[in-house]
């Protein structure tokens, strides 16, 4: 047994040549694979230091949070009381009682399967675009498609493009161009609402993933390109389905985890916009409903809950996005 | 090596393939520049009020392009913010003091722990890394509330650290520095331990070196998440609010700051965007290494 502990390699070799019930072989290999994670372990003890400073942050301010978050969401917790279980009444009066939630959880799904997959498809497409221009148009051109995402608050500008009376840009220039024949108040008047917003998250949703792509298409191996065109390798499209897409999966992932947390994140844009709440809970999102229960009304556990959908919204979408992602070239 | 081989690529590059139509040239050239046309539309409508008198933020029809330019808003936002109650600069030491520390610090801890995680198969390192993957979708709208509250039970609300800290846990610089040292060639790392080097003086020495790229990309993104965040919910005394939150305030005079408030709308964007352009070839050489293998 000592032999085990001290040099795992022979312990292996013990163990197999015992003879025995096969569940006495069965413990006496694990007992033999834990000695080896326990001697691995120490071996490398130097390398979990300099893991832990990071590992220890990331446990208390992004692991822990998710957990908590799942926990509260079964209780009733407001912040003064401690909080008190209730099942899962919180998710019951989500879904049966809540007319404003079922709204914000519309508007969100439609959001999200509207700028996500566009925000993410267009994303794929400049970055190709971009990719066939000469090298150094590239740079430039970069720069002004990603200036928006990097740009913060700056998205406050549309409020003036589209402000809701005459002197707003777009008003104006429909009017000059008899399109409309009076201003339309396109951030209050429910039915211009999303349409909106739904530019303004586009606008400034090509994210990380987008530098991705560009990166990732600029380092794919030329002779790949020129073997394809010894196959027969007719036109772009060909070239993109066969060569450049199977051998970027990892970016294509990379920029699906990106798009899918812009997109279910969708919040700010529509309250600094179209004002919280907005006019009918037009563009009221899921976000929004989140913002309003944590940190106007401290019902912390309704607000857990809320935060517990829109993890699993998150978790779905990208488990759906990996199956198509690994489909691609075939 | 890379080198010579990238050369080779821009080489082949510049020959025209010849399976291109140039139907096709034409189309990505329209289509780019009607969609740049849409990207950079609200810019240039930053730059140019930030330098429009009055008159001509009000005018009717309005227009994009200024006509006669003048330094007033600028010179207006400055004269406003030295009357403040709490001074500009302490706005600004604010900001600054929270993201530079707050880059360093997640910068040095993450790239630590990449280090140990990409050179060595240490068990659980890669059921680690598959949490920060999953960890990258979620946003700090969702966190929020559990944060609020371990930040509180620590004792942190209301100072800086409850802003520094968590932003040390990122997940995305950890992912991208992680992705980028695995291109660092292991026999590097073993032929320094022969020669005697201890896992500190490798990893500071030879490896920091190397992944420069990716310790800007890291900064950019960490930068760009604390320069733009008002955190009006974790600190609430007015000296150590950051310069988003004091210029929220500038603007929110409504129609009679609209000089000012373009003025401030476009010093938030200048500032990230010129810290993208001075970067931007490390970022691309640090995004090539992002993709997520399943």
């Amino acid at each position: 047994m000592s032999a085990l502990t001290t040099t795992p390699i022979t312990g292996v070799a013990v163990a197999t040549e015992k003879e025995g019930t096969n569940f006495s072989r069965y413990c006496a290999k694990k007992r033999a694979q834990l000695a080896y994670l326990w001697w691995s372990m120490k071996q490398h003890k130097w390398l979990y230091l300099f893991l832990a400073p990071y590992a220890i942050l990331f446990g208390v301010f992004v692991v822990a949070p998710v957990g908590i978050s799942i926990f509260f969401s079964f209780t009733y917790f407001n912040v003064l009381e401690p909080a008190r279980f209730i099942g899962f009444q919180n998710y019951l009066n989500l879904f049966l009682a809540d007319d404003v939630f079922l709204i914000a959880l519309r508007n969100t799904i439609l959001l999200a399967a509207i700028t996500g997959p566009i925000g993410y498809i267009s994303a794929f497409l400049f970055a190709w675009f971009i990719n066939e221009l000469p090298r150094y148009v590239r740079a430039v051109v970069t720069l002004v498609f990603y200036a928006p995402t990097i740009s913060g608050a700056t998205f406050l500008i549309w409020s003036l493009i589209f402000a809701g009376d005459a002197y707003g840009f777009a008003n104006s220039f429909l009017i000059r161009w008899g399109v409309l024949s009076e201003p339309v108040l396109w951030l209050s008047n429910p039915a211009y609402m999303m349409p909106v917003v739904i530019i303004v998250v586009l606008w400034m949703s090509l994210g990380a993933g987008f530098l991705a792509f560009i990166a990732g298409l600029a380092t794919i191996d030329e002779s790949l390109y020129e073997a394809g065109l010894m196959d027969g390798i007719k036109n772009r499209w060909q070239e993109l389905w066969f060569i450049t897409l199977p051998n970027m999966q990892g970016m294509l992932m990379f920029g699906a985890v990106m798009a899918i947390m812009a997109s279910f994140a969708v919040g700010d844009v529509t309250a600094q916009l179209a004002g919280f709440p907005s006019t009918d809970y037009a563009v009221h999102t899921v976000v929004n409903h989140l913002v309003d229960y944590g940190a106007f009304r401290f019902e912390m556990g309704y607000a857990s809950a809320i935060a517990t959908i829109l993890f699993l919204a998150m978790i779905f979408s990208k488990i759906a996005v990996q199956k198509i992602i690994n489909r691609v070239g075939t | 090596m890379v080198k010579v081989k990238a050369r080779r690529r821009r080489v082949a590059r510049n020959v025209r393939r010849p399976n291109r139509s140039r139907g096709g040239d034409l189309f990505i050239l329209v289509v780019l520049a009607i969609f740049g046309w849409f990207f950079a539309f609200p810019l240039i409508f930053v730059l140019n009020n930030a330098f429009k008198p009055l008159n001509e933020l009000f005018l009717f029809p309005p227009r994009l392009f200024v006509i006669n330019p003048t330094l007033g808003n600028i010179q207006d936002l400055f004269i406003l913010m030295s009357r403040s109650w709490v001074t500009f600069t302490r706005y600004i030491f604010n900001t600054v003091f929270i993201t530079v520390v707050g880059t360093v610090g997640h910068l040095f801890f993450a790239s630590m722990g990449a280090y140990a995680i990409s050179k060595y198969n240490i068990p659980g390192g890669k059921l680690f890394f598959n949490l920060v993957i999953t960890t990258l979708m979620f946003t700090g709208f969702v966190t929020a509330i559990p944060n609020f509250l371990i930040l509180a039970n620590l004792g942190w609300i209301d100072t800086y650290w409850a802003v520094i800290v968590p932003a040390f846990a990122a997940p995305l610089g950890f992912f991208l520095l992680k992705q980028f040292m695995d291109t660092v060639p292991m026999s590097l790392v073993e032929s320094s331990k022969i020669d005697g080097a201890s896992e500190w003086r490798i990893y500071s020495r030879i490896v920091m070196p190397l992944v420069k790229p990716a310790l800007l990309t890291g900064m950019i993104f960490s930068v760009q998440a604390l320069w733009n965040n008002p955190q009006a919910t974790l600190i609430y005394t007015e000296q150590l609010k950051t310069l988003p939150f004091a210029l929220q305030q500038v603007t929110a005079g409504g129609i009679a700051r609209a000089g000012v408030g373009a003025a401030v709308a476009l010093i938030m964007m200048i500032v990230p965007i010129t810290v993208f352009v001075i970067s931007q070839s490390n970022i691309m050489r640090t995004m090539a290494t992002s993709g997520i293998k399943e």
